[in-house]
């Protein structure tokens, strides 16, 4: 006998639901955003270690600046571009905690570059979540320290010149050389393998912090559907072809 | 030997079409429905139920959490 959808469909045979740390709140990024998917990796992962009570994350300015309505922590807003600085105090006031940052490339590679490389270097014990999508997508897709070479944005739209703005500026590259940082890696969210790999290193930053080995940081190379001016499964392959080519997924440095 | 059989049931309120569950299916159990939601989004539905193995690959991939899973075991009809 078949067995009907509605036999499979009961809560003894639930093998993934969402996690009870995200909000009920609608998020507000468009369709098929790379922050809705590490949104609810991060707030799986807090609700795996069962660290809910001891976590406290730092917004940045950008698409993500409403993620505390999203995840069931304690949060605090930074201004643009200084949520490690933010971190910072906030690590070394309750060491106890867990503190993570999360910004995009415009935040964290643009006018918060100093910041960034800085808190690296003075490896504070916390967890730095990069967002790479190549553009600044909450303003109307500028162009970002971040974007690639002959690729298209509303400040640069015959695609970007080095010759005139200079070469895609690498992050996680840079602070892996920096003596403060613990685990440095670059990852991506478009596919389910991917996504487990994400949620892996995610996990493995948040038990540094615990072990106190120094700062873990963690990019993300990211879609901006609405920035790219593609669907969300166009900039998927976009991103494969032409993201990671420039940034290369996989650890960085793991000590 | 024993049979795998999935379902999923899709939030369609919160679904925003954006496909990516459709592309991360392995058995192409997933298309957007021809129907819109409030919001104005043509929502994911399980358009081949049979063939779900309950891998949750997209659930993973959805960036809106919309999607929750069911797997059960059953015995192959001999």
């Amino acid at each position: 006998m078949a067995l009907e959808v509605k036999d499979i469909i009961k809560p003894e045979n639930l093998v993934y639901a969402k996690t009870k740390l995200l909000t009920e709140r609608m998020l507000h990024y468009c369709p098929g955003c790379t922050h809705g998917v590490v949104n609810k990796l991060i707030a799986e992962v807090i609700d795996e270690l069962n660290i809910q009570e001891d976590t406290i994350g730092v917004t940045p300015v950008g698409c993500s600046v409403l993620l505390y309505n999203y995840i069931e922590i304690d949060w605090h807003e930074a201004a643009h571009g200084r949520a490690p600085a933010v971190g910072t105090g906030i690590k070394r006031l309750r060491p106890e905690k867990y503190v993570f940052t999360y910004q995009g490339d415009g935040d964290l590679a643009a006018i918060g570059t100093a910041e960034t490389i800085h808190a690296c270097n003075r490896g504070e014990n916390m967890l730095m979540v990069f967002i790479n999508n190549g553009i600044y997508g909450m303003t109307g897709g500028q162009m970002a320290p971040t974007t690639l070479e002959g690729m298209k944005a509303s400040t640069c739209p015959f695609g970007r010149d080095v010759e005139h703005d200079g070469n895609p500026l690498n992050m996680t590259s840079i602070v892996a050389t920096l003596p403060g940082t613990c685990y440095v890696t670059r990852q991506a969210a478009h596919t389910a393998p991917a996504v487990r790999k994400l949620k892996k290193a995610l996990r493995k930053a948040f038990e540094n912090q615990k072990d106190k080995k120094g700062t873990s940081f963690i990019e993300v190379v990211a879609t901006c559907s609405s920035g790219w001016k593609m669907n969300p499964v166009q900039s998927n392959k976009w991103m494969e072809a032409n993201m990671f080519p420039i940034y290369p997924l996989g650890d960085i440095k793991d000590v | 030997m024993a049979k795998v059989r999935g379902a999923i049931v899709v939030d369609t309120v919160t679904c925003k079409g954006c496909s990516l569950c459709v592309e991360s299916c392995p058995t192409d159990v997933i298309r957007l429905a021809a129907e819109v939601n409030a919001k104005g989004y043509n929502y994911a539905y399980m358009e081949n139920p049979e063939a779900c193995i309950g891998c949750a690959n997209c659930a993973m991939v959805c960036p809106d959490s919309c999607i929750t899973v069911y797997k059960v075991k059953v015995a192959e009809a001999v």
